[in-house]
């Protein structure tokens, strides 16, 4: 799995728990939290979709880490494997 | 129809999910309505069959207007010759759910059953719509009874809504006929229920803060042991806080009716979900003290998530004993809510903040939460709405017990 597949996935996590949101006016380096109003649920749910659609553990102390599109790319990417 | 809450006044049948002949339980979804917080599901509360319906899909009646007829399982009353629907056999409102303007029954006319309407019919499948793509279904002239959609559980989203406007291909003879906006509903529906409450009760108000320390170190090393599908949020442990509260101060828990109290069945947190796109529901946590905490945050979860998709239960809007609100998810420090009549209490938690504290002597930073409560002065007074605040910062001392 890419990079981008990685990103298409944290996407359409995202779009199916902020159905009106436009992906592409989303901010790589700003957090999702501000940028799509997610709640501590809704970035539970997101955790819990990647957890499904890639198979990887995420500790809670890693959250911070999948705050903002790039630093989530980079995390799931060094979780995965991905180049 | 049933009230889902003491601001509804009318809500149209979306679908019918039994049919006449088929049986039903207790607790059955038997219909979906919508109203202005949504598409509802709609319980049954009797066991027995369908004998007739009486609203067809598409339209809209108001609280109180019989849905359908239920014949009971029980045994037959003398005087009633077999096979004759009985006096309780009128969809109703639950009978926990006491809401003083709204008729719970309207009388039963009771229809002689025909064989014909008992024969089996094909089932529908259940189509679960969000509240998004229904209201722009109905905007673009979407028929969704045969629709399957691609979201999650089959539900039809936006896009979804929009391929098949795209499909239709009319070339935009739209009837300007203007659709009823759900925003606009749900905020008149807000706005009737709030003005209501600020017109008839006396609301008193109490805040206090509250050092969280001991109960978020407990809930991360709890969660690093926990599988990442069986993690908990602040949230389930302050829902899970406020319902052994309310067992030391019962008189918060309930309704104000008629001139008087009446307490809560149960404990039934209602929580405040805020929906996107606007507006907000709060359906019940039923009897939330007896949930362990795991349990209380799956059920918490899939609360919010039909909220949002639009699936609630009717007992789920009807009968919540109590409100919290969780404003801190907003980053407000503090939040004075306005009593959902005809409850009698409202609890309201702002955003856990590092702050300085004075702790054994020394200043020093520890995350803290305030915790207000709203409540009714015709049902309680301020000394017990403090021994109630007072209880939830002594229950989050001991978070392991929770």
């Amino acid at each position: 799995m890419t990079p981008d597949d990685i990103k298409r996935v944290i996407i359409d996590a995202l779009t199916r728990i902020a159905p009106e949101i436009d992906p592409a006016s989303i901010e790589p380096g700003a957090s999702f939290r501000d940028q799509l109003d997610l709640d501590s649920m809704d970035f539970l749910n997101f955790v819990l979709a990647l957890h499904d659609r890639l198979g990887v553990d995420i500790p809670e102390v890693d959250y911070p880490r999948l705050y903002a599109l790039d630093g989530a790319v980079a995390y799931l990417a060094s979780k995965t494997g991905a180049n | 129809m049933p009230s889902l809450g003491a601001d509804m006044e009318a809500g149209t049948l979306v679908e019918w999910l039994k049919h006449p002949g088929d049986g039903v339980t207790r607790g059955d979804i038997i219909a979906v309505v919508d109203t202005a917080k949504g598409a509802i599901e709609i319980e049954v509360f009797e066991d027995g069959t369908i004998e007739s319906v009486h609203v067809k899909p598409g339209e809209k009646v108001p609280v109180g207007t019989v849905l359908a007829l239920i014949r009971g399982t029980g045994p037959e009353r003398p005087g009633h010759p077999p096979g004759h629907p009985s006096a309780a056999a009128a969809l109703r409102t639950p009978p926990a759910a006491p809401m003083p303007n709204a008729p719970a029954v309207a009388p039963a006319a009771p229809a002689a059953p025909s064989p014909a309407q008992a024969a089996a019919r094909e089932q529908p499948g259940r189509v679960r719509v969000s509240p998004l793509a229904r209201k722009l279904a109905a905007d673009l002239g979407v028929d969704l009874t045969h629709m399957t959609g691609t979201g999650a559980q089959a539900a039809i989203t936006r896009e979804d809504v929009e391929r098949a406007a795209a499909a239709l291909k009319t070339p935009a003879p739209q009837p300007p006929a203007p659709p009823p906006d759900r925003s606009t509903a749900m905020r008149a529906t807000i706005a009737a229920a709030m003005a209501r409450s600020k017109r008839e009760i006396p609301h008193y108000y109490l805040s206090t803060t509250i050092d969280i320390s001991v109960a978020l170190a407990w809930l991360r090393k709890e969660n690093e042991k926990r599988p990442i599908t069986q993690r908990l949020l602040p949230a389930a442990l302050l829902i899970k806080t406020v319902a052994l509260a309310l067992r030391d101060v019962p008189e918060l828990n309930g309704y104000w009716i008629d001139g008087g109290f009446r307490k809560g069945a149960g404990i039934h947190i209602g929580s405040a979900i805020s929906l996107r796109g606007g507006g907000l529901v709060a359906p019940a946590l039923h009897d939330a003290d007896t949930l362990d905490l795991t349990t209380l945050m799956r059920q918490l979860q899939d609360l919010v998530a039909r909220a949002r998709t639009g699936s609630l239960r009717s007992s789920e809007l009807a009968d919540p004993t109590i409100t919290v609100t969780n404003l801190g998810e907003q980053g407000v420090e503090s939040t004075f809510g306005i009593i959902y009549p005809p409850q009698v209490a409202l609890v309201g938690f702002g955003k856990i903040m590092e702050r300085p504290w004075i702790g054994s002597g020394k200043i020093e930073a520890r995350p803290l939460l305030t915790a207000t409560l709203s409540a009714d002065h015709r049902a309680s007074d301020g000394h017990r709405g403090g021994v109630f605040l007072t209880a939830i910062d002594r229950l989050l001392q001991t978070p392991e017990r929770l």
